[in-house]
């Protein structure tokens, strides 16, 4: 599945079920990762194939590598402190490999660090 | 975008907090928009310059405006008939599809269903992604910020604003089609049909209950 082809593909490596991180990158331009789920944690619902990094296409690179890409998982709860609704909602989005890491085993100290304040004032999702 | 006078001088640094981009799809007092008159100006020259034919930018809208929701109903109503099929449609719905002779121009489409404990909703945070070849163009609402960051946020009270109460023991799913999938969900058949054939039971679903925002109700 994906633009695989004969371009350089990148192995996958989360799996269904895998918690994962998304990281903060910084990056700008067309990128798919909103603003909301960086650094939280979400589980892996499933993989979706691989397919070129939006990030380059937008700008005409076209020679790869596909990157997989997964479904992940958040709680709704674990997004928004204030969210009113059941513990089981959950917000499901599409994910890229290089915005993801596995989670910590330990849960950090305290609460995690948050770009809430990006995020309002003009972090442009 | 406010309700204020101000001079429409274009230059998208005039003090007050809208989006740079929100002018080019609302009209100004004269009734331009913004974006209206540079697609006009840039057709005009692709077509002096012989780059594209009178006719052909109407003929391409009208291809892409050709596929609509009845596209999304046929498929929901094969899968309340045939459960092997509704199996099929979950594990894969781009394929399912192409047995219906439906044609998903989209990396893939990822079928969501609905159940007793379980409410799917679908919205594109980012931009205006949504399953075009099998829904048609996205209605305005499902691109507007509004919805688009409280589909997100509160799913819940967005819900009940479209007039659908989800019980607190069942859970929302909320799909953000941020990237490559597109989404469609697969409503609850209603009580009362059961008796109905397969093209009746597709009059019966409509766009926004394959967004998520409504449900199919009961047959009378």
């Amino acid at each position: 599945m994906g633009a695989a082809g004969r371009l350089p593909v990148m192995r996958p490596r989360f799996d269904a079920g895998d918690r994962v991180s998304v990281l903060e990158l910084g990056k700008p331009g067309h990128v798919r990762t909103p603003f909301y789920v960086r650094r939280r944690e979400g589980v892996v619902l499933h993989r979706c194939g691989s397919y070129l990094n939006p990030e380059e296409l937008s700008v005409g690179k076209v020679c790869g590598p596909v990157v997989p890409l997964y479904r992940v998982g958040f709680a709704m709860t674990d997004l928004w402190d204030d969210y009113r609704g059941s513990p089981a909602d959950m917000l499901c989005l599409e994910l890229y490999d290089h915005w993801l890491a596995p989670a910590a085993a330990a849960p950090l100290d305290g609460e995690p660090a948050r770009d809430d304040e990006a995020f309002e004032h003009g972090g442009r999702p | 975008m406010s309700d204020h006078d101000h001079a429409h001088d274009h230059d998208h640094d005039h003090g007050h907090g809208h989006d740079a981009h929100e002018p080019l799809v609302v009209e100004d007092d004269a009734g331009n928009i913004e974006g209206q008159i540079l697609v006009d100006a840039l057709q005009t020259l692709l077509v002096e310059r012989g780059l594209v034919f009178p006719g052909e930018v109407r003929r391409e809208i009208e291809r892409l405006e050709s596929p609509g929701a009845h596209l999304g109903a046929r498929l929901v109503a094969r899968a309340w008939v045939d459960d092997d099929y509704r199996r099929r449609l979950l594990a894969d719905g781009k394929s399912a599809a192409a047995e219906l002779g439906v044609g998903v121009g989209e990396a893939q489409l990822i079928v969501v269903e609905n159940d007793a404990t379980t409410h799917n909703l679908v919205c594109c945070t980012l931009c205006s992604c949504y399953p075009r070849s099998i829904l048609g163009q996205p209605p305005a609402w499902y691109i507007s910020k509004a919805y688009r960051s409280r589909a997100a946020r509160e799913p819940r009270a967005v819900l009940e604003e479209f007039g659908l109460k989800v019980p607190d023991e069942a859970r929302v799913l909320v799909h953000d089609s941020n990237a490559d999938m597109r989404y469609l969900v697969l409503p609850q058949r209603p009580a009362g049909s059961e008796a109905m054939s397969e093209d009746q039971l597709a009059g019966l679903v409509t766009r926004d209950c394959m967004i998520g925002v409504s449900v199919v109700g009961p047959v009378s």
